[in-house]
């Protein structure tokens, strides 16, 4: 474990450099094909990655996830908002809660 | 100048129900970081700095792991390599005098919410623009993370539990819709998934650190859909 310091300046130089260098120096689009087509997969590649399995043990019980999320999958493929698909899987995921605790 | 101040505030008014989401997922983010044993103003200052969010869950994991920098930086350059082709991206839709300096440091500004909102204007971007888009969700992102690391302790356990669902309620928002629309997306997070779990529940694959887990998933998947399923040939000014 390393000085708390040196890791805040590494995220933040990573996280700078790797939108201002870019959008800094291009002006024109990129026209490899394929490294087009990695980057733009990138994005959905890396928040599905963070958020199965891992978001089913974010919170105490697999039921209570399963239902948060299904709440929020079902409105974020109808197109909800942001904000809506958030607050909507907390909300379905203490509804779940109280439910298991009614039964429990 | 009038027109300066008429796109400043147009930038503002369009990044206020961003910030009002920034508000509530940095606080589950302040949460987090309480919960793996960072004071409230290193939460903070993370925020400040990064102005991400799945980069940040990792990087507070990774730390707290005590995970390697070589593990810290890799895995923070490939979750924020998808703003690397939103800054391109967005390059293409910005006015004349939005370039260089400007560019060097509004661009810290690029998230995937603003590079939304931002790319899918009907004007060319102005730096004023930007500034005001970027103004409201830097105090939400801000202050929602300080909020939620001194408060966050206060509120009882089960609504904690339960918030910390709304980071990824957003990254849903911003995958699923996509996978409706577009093959190549819906293969893509299926193979990301599938490789995830793989290594998740593998037993010896398990020891991975996060932070490479992460990276190693998105290349795969990545990799695979540029492969297979490439985007279309450039024609005309649609998005990248």
């Amino acid at each position: 474990m390393h000085d708390f310091f040196v890791y805040a300046v590494v995220m933040m130089a990573v996280a700078y450099l790797v939108r201002a260098v870019p959008f800094t120096l291009f002006r024109r689009k990129v026209k490899n094909r394929f490294v087009r087509s990695f980057l733009y997969y990138i994005p959905y590649a890396v928040l599905t990655a963070m958020t199965v399995p891992a978001a089913w043990y974010a919170t105490s019980s697999l039921a209570v996830s399963t239902c948060g999320l299904g709440v929020a999958a079902i409105l974020a493929y109808r197109g909800r908002g942001l904000v809506t698909v958030s607050l909507a899987a907390c909300a379905g995921a203490f509804v779940m809660m109280l439910l298991l605790r009614l039964a429990g | 100048m009038k027109d300066r101040r008429s796109e400043w505030l147009d930038g503002v008014k369009q990044g206020i129900p961003i910030a009002c989401g920034y508000f509530f997922v940095s606080f589950t983010f302040g949460i987090l970081g309480a919960s793996l044993g960072f004071r409230w103003w290193e939460s903070v200052l993370i925020s400040m700095t990064n102005l991400t969010s799945a980069g940040q869950v990792a990087g507070v994991r990774t730390i707290s792991a005590g995970g390697s920098i070589a593990e810290l930086a890799l895995s923070q350059l490939i979750i924020n390599l998808r703003y690397s082709l939103m800054g391109i991206s967005l390059s293409q839709n910005t006015d004349d005098d939005f370039v260089g300096a400007k560019r060097a440091v509004l661009g810290f500004g690029i998230t995937d919410e603003i590079y939304a909102v931002a790319v899918n204007r009907p004007k060319p971007v102005s730096s004023w623009f930007f500034l005001g888009l970027m103004f409201l969700p830097y105090f939400g992102w801000t202050l929602g993370t300080l909020a939620g690391a001194l408060f966050g302790g206060v509120l009882p356990s089960s609504v904690t539990d339960v918030m910390t669902l709304a980071i990824y309620g957003m990254f849903i928002a911003i995958v699923l819709p996509k996978t409706k629309l577009e093959k190549g997306v819906r293969v893509v997070a299926l193979l990301a998934a599938a490789v995830s779990c793989l290594l998740y529940f593998t037993p010896v694959l398990s020891r991975i650190p996060v932070g490479f887990a992460i990276i190693i998933c998105a290349v795969v998947a990545a990799l695979a859909g540029a492969w297979f399923l490439p985007v279309p040939e450039i024609g005309g000014d649609g998005d990248a």
